[in-house]
């Protein structure tokens, strides 16, 4: 029998971490009970980004979408939805105001909103499926660079496109692959940063777990415009999944020779490895990483010599992030005018952004640069939960800032978020209302860091822990108004002297949240008062 | 597998120095490096004691102290922290009977902290081994536990 209904069901991280799979399972017992397995293909996708619904499913050919799945509703939609052809209208979304019942993902307006280049795939086609990549014009990109572009020709395409570094600095990718290129020194390495260590991120597990062969593709490209015959992937042992589902991609990319020697029956070879962390934040860090990939301690050194010189094993490297990876191919195929046409002048393409914290729709979305960050709160996040008020939007992680209630017409790009003293970084954007305090937000950044830092530079090192004293000061209400000062002169200090990126910019979120919110610093020093209500909590 | 086993399925080179770690770890049932295994590791990649030392403790993933069967690793992370992170934490050292660090009596789960795990759309959260879990309440947390004690007794 044909099969008449595909379901794409949400095998995302997310998804499965609030019972996706035990959904699954009685579906698959619900379709044999009614002896319709047959009829039914259920595809397990990557994540469709709006993590707040899971676990969730979209019926086709009809483009009905379910939300917050139980086990229990396997059976309805079965009997209801996939025998009879009706809807099962208590599982659908309902928009937040109106209460309309919306029956079509698509006609969602946080899936409307969004313009998916790096997401492309993601939600999509079955992820461990070569086959189901290819049909999406998979593989289109490298065939097209091996057969018909020189490697220059494929560095100027990336340069002109504009496309900047996804993994928190920004650097132009195009002109990264040049340097290697004209890098002296026989062998060349390729690497992929999937450390993605940023508290709030989760953009480059979602892409590893719903695209891998999109990263293992424009990896590939890349060894090719370099000069590099090896690559290696770094993930983080905390995405199991990524790493399992980016095994069997590279597997089956090496069966259909698309990856190893003469690929494409061309005179190119390239081999893929992936390396797995052992849970250390500063391995995100490119000479920490590449550290780690030797099988060493992940301690950054300094710089230079940069990756580009001299980077693994000591040989010219080339270290980009999953999500600038993701834009590669897509750019190959469709051009540098078509990317950048999108974003804003300096700012090119599309950013991936994390939603979480006190947000409706938290999740992964994909926006143009330059979407402002109201748009992206209240049109796409579907605002604050129980109406509460916006306070502030912390973007960037550990190394980024807030911004500000009074800012937030602000276009999310590096430059308009840079005037505000934030960084885009690597796109976690965590809303906050009146409900967070600012200097408690300070103080959980700064543990952060103070946990993570490696301890190779005492101003790294000590510095957080002392500034981290003063918060804690401040938060119990024993701190004087003279340690703000002493707290930005040892911010600013830190940033001047620290090692590297870690340490250098450690201090911003405390310094951010002072610049913007130094009433609430002072109203704990002065009077003991925390307007959220967060600390001098009587302990129970 | 055991620890040779384990070896052998690698080159002897340093780059491999993490991935045999992590096998060696996951494969004993106190999920740790022992002394031996130390050594054995250092002698077979051909590097001194010390440098496997200083790998195995600078990652927090690898303990060379005894563990449970199970790790809980506990997102601290400022996202879940201001979805409640702490009050889940608290709940765990109180349901198991342990603090961060220990493991419980009957040596089936050792509670860690993490930082992100990366699922924060879904925090508060926790990872117990490979499995991921969102959302967490106290409830779900009775329920996450007895389902491990559960199919270890059944
Ligand atoms: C402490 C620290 C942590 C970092 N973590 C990551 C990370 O998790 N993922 C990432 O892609 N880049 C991370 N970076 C940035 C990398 O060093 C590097 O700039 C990046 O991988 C380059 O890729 P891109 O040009 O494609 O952005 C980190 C930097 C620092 C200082
Ligand atoms: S902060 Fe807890 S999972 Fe990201």
């Amino acid at each position: 029998m044909a099969k008449i209904y595909n379901l794409l069901l949400c095998a995302g991280a997310s998804c499965i971490s609030s019972g996706g799979y035990s959904f699954r399972d009685k579906l698959v017992e619900e379709l044999k009970k009614h002896n319709i397995e047959n009829m039914v293909n259920i595809v397990e996708t990557g994540c469709v980004g709006i993590c707040e619904l899971g676990p969730v499913v979209i019926v086709y050919p009809d483009g009905v979408f379910y939300k917050k799945l139980k086990p229990e509703d396997a059976k309805d939609i079965v009997e209801e939805h996939l025998l009879k052809g009706r809807v099962v209208g208590r599982l659908l979304y309902k928009e937040k105001d109106s209460e309309k019942i919306v029956q079509q993902a698509s006609q969602i307006p946080f899936f409307q909103k969004q313009l998916k280049i790096v997401l492309r795939n993601c939600g999509i086609i079955n992820p461990e499926s070569l086959e189901e990549y290819i049909g999406k014009d998979g593989y289109s990109a490298l065939a097209k660079v091996l057969t018909e572009m020189k490697p220059e020709d494929v560095i100027k395409e990336i340069k002109d496109s504009g496309l900047r570094g996804r993994g928190g600095a920004g650097f132009p990718t195009g002109l990264k692959w040049e340097l290697v290129r004209n890098s002296k020194g026989g062998e060349k390495y390729v690497i992929c940063n999937a450390d993605e260590g940023d508290p709030g991120a989760f953009m480059d597990r979602s892409v590893l777990e719903g695209d891998p062969f999109s990263v293992i593709e424009a990896m590939t490209i890349a060894g090719y415009a370099v000069g590099a015959k090896q690559g290696y992937i770094y993930v983080r042992a905390e995405y199991p999944l990524a790493i399992k589902r980016l095994r069997s991609a590279i597997k089956k990319a090496y069966e259909e020779n698309l990856l190893g020697k003469n690929i494409f029956g061309q005179n190119f070879d390239f081999d893929l490895e992936i390396r797995v962390g052992a849970g250390a934040f500063v391995c995100g860090e490119e000479t920490a990483l590449m550290h780690s990939v030797e099988g060493q301690r992940g301690t950054p050194s300094p710089k230079p010599p940069f990756p580009a010189d001299r980077g693994l094993f000591g040989k010219p490297t080339l270290i980009n992030n999953v999500e600038t990876y993701a834009n590669v191919c897509q750019i190959i195929l469709k051009g540098s005018k078509w990317f950048s046409s999108i974003g804003t002048e300096k700012s090119k393409g599309t950013k991936v952004f994390a939603l979480a914290g006190a947000i409706n729709n938290t999740g992964l979305v994909e926006v143009p640069m330059g979407t402002t960050l109201k748009e992206m709160v209240y049109e796409i996040g579907g605002g604050l939960p129980n109406d509460k008020k916006f306070k502030a939007a912390q973007i960037g992680g550990p190394s980024g800032g807030c911004i500000p209630e009074e800012y937030i017409d602000t276009p999310l790009d590096y430059e308009s978020v840079k005037k505000l003293g934030t960084i885009i970084g690597s796109g976690g954007l965590i809303v906050m209302s009146e409900d967070t305090c600012m200097v408690d937000l300070a103080k959980y950044f700064l543990e952060f860091t103070q946990d993570e830092s490696c301890g190779k530079c005492p101003s790294c090192r000590i510095g957080t822990k002392k500034m981290l004293e003063i918060l804690n000061r401040i938060s119990k209400g024993r701190a004087k108004v003279e340690e703000l000062d002493l707290l930005i002169h040892l911010g600013e200090q830190i940033s001047k002297t620290a090692l590297c990126g870690l340490g250098q910019t450690a201090p911003n979120p405390v310094l951010s949240t002072l610049k913007y919110f130094k009433d609430e610093y002072l109203e704990h020093i002065n009077e003991k008062k925390c307007r959220a209500g967060v600390c001098f909590k009587k302990k129970k | 597998m055991n620890r040779e086993e384990i070896l052998k399925k690698y080159e002897p080179t340093r780059e491999n120095l993490l991935y045999i770690l992590h096998d060696i770890q996951d494969s004993k049932n106190e999920k740790y490096l022992s002394e031996e295994d130390l050594v054995a590791v250092s002698r077979y990649l051909k590097i001194s004691r010390s440098e496997v030392v200083g790998v195995a403790t600078f990652y927090t993933m690898f303990s060379v102290k005894k563990r449970g069967q199970h790790i809980i690793r506990v997102c601290v992370s400022p996202p879940c922290q201001l979805m409640g992170g702490n009050t889940i934490f608290n709940y765990l050292r109180k349901t198991l009977g342990v603090k961060e660090g220990e493991t419980t009596s009957d040596n089936m789960f050792t509670l860690e902290s993490s930082s992100c795990l990366g699922v924060c759309a879904v925090a508060p959260a926790m990872m117990i081994d490979d499995q991921m879990f969102g959302n967490l309440t106290p409830e779900k947390i009775d329920e996450i536990i007895t389902r491990y004690r559960e199919k270890k007794n059944g």
